[in-house]
């Protein structure tokens, strides 16, 4: 008797609980169908990378409703777009894969005519280097930029850090952290023999990978996010690193110090705003892009983000607040002036380079 | 009896289902982008590229560095279990369960904990230093790798050699002695051979996931020593290469194939013998 009590109970509690299942999904259902209609944008950019606060606040002044997705690497969002599996409406991939995907024919081109904000506010210095990934100049808004450079803990350097050399010195054996992707290891290399970062030249690629892997017995390791952990706590002295995440790095440790540009010249990375092919909410799309080049919603990005922005009324709004670490944040011209910013190399060159860092980690 | 069997089939359904969709059709697609490539024609061009120099000797180390780790597990985890065989009581468990402990917390914890034990300035140096000894160069090294295997992996090699040692009778090992075996005949005629099925299903347990780990050597290895489980994850993440990746994971797929043959086959030997010395 018991026992079927129990029974009867569990029954009641599975029928209740697919109700409620079915109920939620039932509601589900019902806000898809609203968002399909026509004020919803679909957003997929990098984690991160947007303060909460302004898409809300771009909610409310266009009633339009924003769908965000994001990813951590460029490309891992690439098979989703290649493969048309997901409509996005609105991307902000870097240089070189903004490049690969004008290449494959993914993106549309943008009309400027619906972006005032951008035309005013953005740095002409910037669409003139997006230029080496956008080369008609009609793909892509710039939003935030960087560069490629070395952060030293001055306890354990006790020298000016100005050149990619210092890498190669003996003296700071297992004390150097390198990049761990093919195109920003072989940069540096590249750029200490004179060299164009965008070479096609397989015997320029194979000196640059020699070099590499003589460099190697002096590398503590090579990484990604956790280059910024052993920076920060003193277990190693020199480190490569993206120039956005300078700020937050000195801020944690007071011996670092940051070379966003050591001599042989460097990088110049630019992640830009691009809409691609299969959007289905263009119109939206155009608004959201010329809204985040507004000047007080581009102040607000970067209050909570802290990357570099090409929006030329940024500083002014912002520049209290920076003190000793403006000159982190808003490079002055000498630093990106003439420096190179990737571009897609093609098939056969991303399998080369594949190839090249491979041999390097396994020597 | 049909009723039975019919019965008995329909209770399989479900497995049978499991199996053929995530254990069957996963490695057809492993072989699909294997042996095709990217326009989905047949061709052998991948197999050719991982059988360069640079995966091989990728495949080499970590097949050196597996073998390692499973060789040290075994010698580690057997006077350990012939410990534990001799005191079944309560003290036993505790010591069974404080070794299979390091299961019940993520893998991923407890590789970053010793990268913190290892580092420059982990804890050991720290220690050797407060000694006034000259600081070790531990982290991102094959042997800080292979302390990360064994540490992860020991538990999987303790379990299987317990039970088979708490399986063979007392009575066997009493006849050993009163036929006149010392601890060592005992041991090496005795129960050597008859813990053997767990030897060989404790080290293929410990040697296929430490041949296919990329997260130890990522974190503990500085990404300065490349498995094949590393070139494998890069190729489906960072360039992209789903064809290229299907292949290396056709090869070391080969590898494991193999080891569970051997072990198959030693089972089969066991049984063998075993009805052998049943007249």
């Amino acid at each position: 008797m018991r026992l079927l009590k129990k029974q009867y109970l569990r029954s009641l509690l599975a029928v209740l609980l697919v109700m409620a299942a079915f109920s939620l999904s039932g509601c589900d259902m019902f806000d898809k169908e609203e968002e399909d209609g026509d004020n919803v944008l679909y957003v997929y950019s990098w984690g991160d990378y947007l303060s909460e606060d302004v898409i809300k606040q771009f909610e409310e002044e266009t009633g339009i409703k924003v769908v965000l997705d994001e990813y951590d690497t460029n490309e891992s969002m690439y098979p989703r777009i290649a493969e048309g599996a997901e409509a996005y409406d609105v991307l902000c991939p870097s240089d070189y894969m903004i490049d690969k995907l004008i290449h494959n024919n993914l993106i549309q081109p943008l009309d400027y005519n619906k972006l005032p904000q951008a035309k005013a506010n953005i740095s002409k210095d910037f669409f003139e280097q997006a230029k080496a990934f956008d080369r008609e100049g009609c793909y892509t808004v710039p939003y935030c930029w960087g560069t490629v450079g070395i952060m030293y803990n001055t306890k354990l350097v006790n020298e000016p850090v100005d050149s990619w050399q210092i890498l190669w010195q003996e003296k700071y054996r297992d004390s150097i952290l390198m990049q761990d992707s093919a195109r920003d290891a072989i940069m540096v290399p590249l750029k200490i023999l004179g060299y164009s970062m965008n070479t096609t030249n397989q015997a320029e690629l194979e000196a640059a990978r020699d070099m590499l892997i003589a460099q190697k017995p002096l590398v503590q390791a090579y990484g990604v996010d956790d280059i910024r952990d052993k920076l920060s706590s003193g277990e190693a002295a020199l480190g490569v690193i993206f120039s956005g995440e300078a700020i937050n790095l000195m801020k944690s440790n007071p011996d670092l110090r940051f070379q966003p540009a050591p001599k042989e010249g460097t990088n110049v990375w630019i992640d830009g705003w691009v809409i691609p092919k299969n959007a289905r909410h263009v119109e939206n799309a155009h608004k959201f892009i010329d809204f985040m080049c507004r000047p007080d919603i581009a102040a607000a990005n970067f209050e909570e983000l802290g990357y570099s922005t090409p929006n030329t009324t940024v500083r002014e709004q912002v520049e209290e607040d920076l003190g000793e670490y403006v000159d982190v944040a808003f490079p002055p011209e000498n630093v990106y002036k003439g420096q190179e910013s990737y571009s897609y190399l093609g098939e056969a060159l991303d399998k080369l380079y594949t190839k090249l860092w491979l041999q390097v980690k396994v020597n | 009896m049909n009723e039975r069997l019919s019965s008995q089939r329909f209770l399989a359904l479900p497995f049978g289902l499991w199996a053929a969709l995530f254990i069957v059709l996963p490695l057809f697609f492993v072989l699909w982008n294997g042996l095709t490539d990217g326009a989905g024609s047949f061709t052998l061009e991948n197999i050719q590229t991982v059988l360069q120099w640079e995966y091989l000797k990728a495949l080499g180390l970590s097949v050196e560095l597996a073998l390692i780790s499973t060789v040290i597990c075994l010698v580690m985890a057997y006077p350990l279990c012939l410990i534990l065989r001799e005191r079944r009581e309560n003290l036993g468990i505790l010591v069974f369960v404080l070794f299979l402990l390091p299961l019940w917390m993520n893998s991923l914890l407890t590789t970053m904990a010793w990268q913190t034990i290892l580092e420059k300035h982990g804890l050991i140096n720290m220690f050797l230093t407060w000694l006034g000894l000259p600081a070790v160069q531990i982290i991102n090294t094959p042997l800080a790798i292979i302390i990360g295997m064994v540490y992860n992996f020991l538990p999987y090699m303790v379990l299987p050699l317990y039970v088979a040692l708490n399986r063979i009778d007392d009575s066997i090992i009493e006849a050993a002695r009163d036929l006149g075996a010392n601890h060592y005949q005992t041991l090496k005629r005795v129960l050597l051979p008859l813990s053997m099925p767990g030897i060989i299903s404790g080290s293929t347990m410990v040697f296929i996931p430490a041949l296919t780990t990329f997260v130890i050597s990522a974190l503990l290895g500085g990404n300065k020593v490349l498995l094949v489980g590393n070139i494998i994850e890069q190729e489906f993440t960072a360039a992209y290469d789903w064809q290229l990746g299907s292949a290396l994971s056709m090869v070391l797929m080969v590898f494991i194939i193999l080891n569970i043959l051997l072990e198959a086959f030693t089972e089969k030997e066991e049984r063998h013998q075993v009805e052998k010395g049943r007249p």
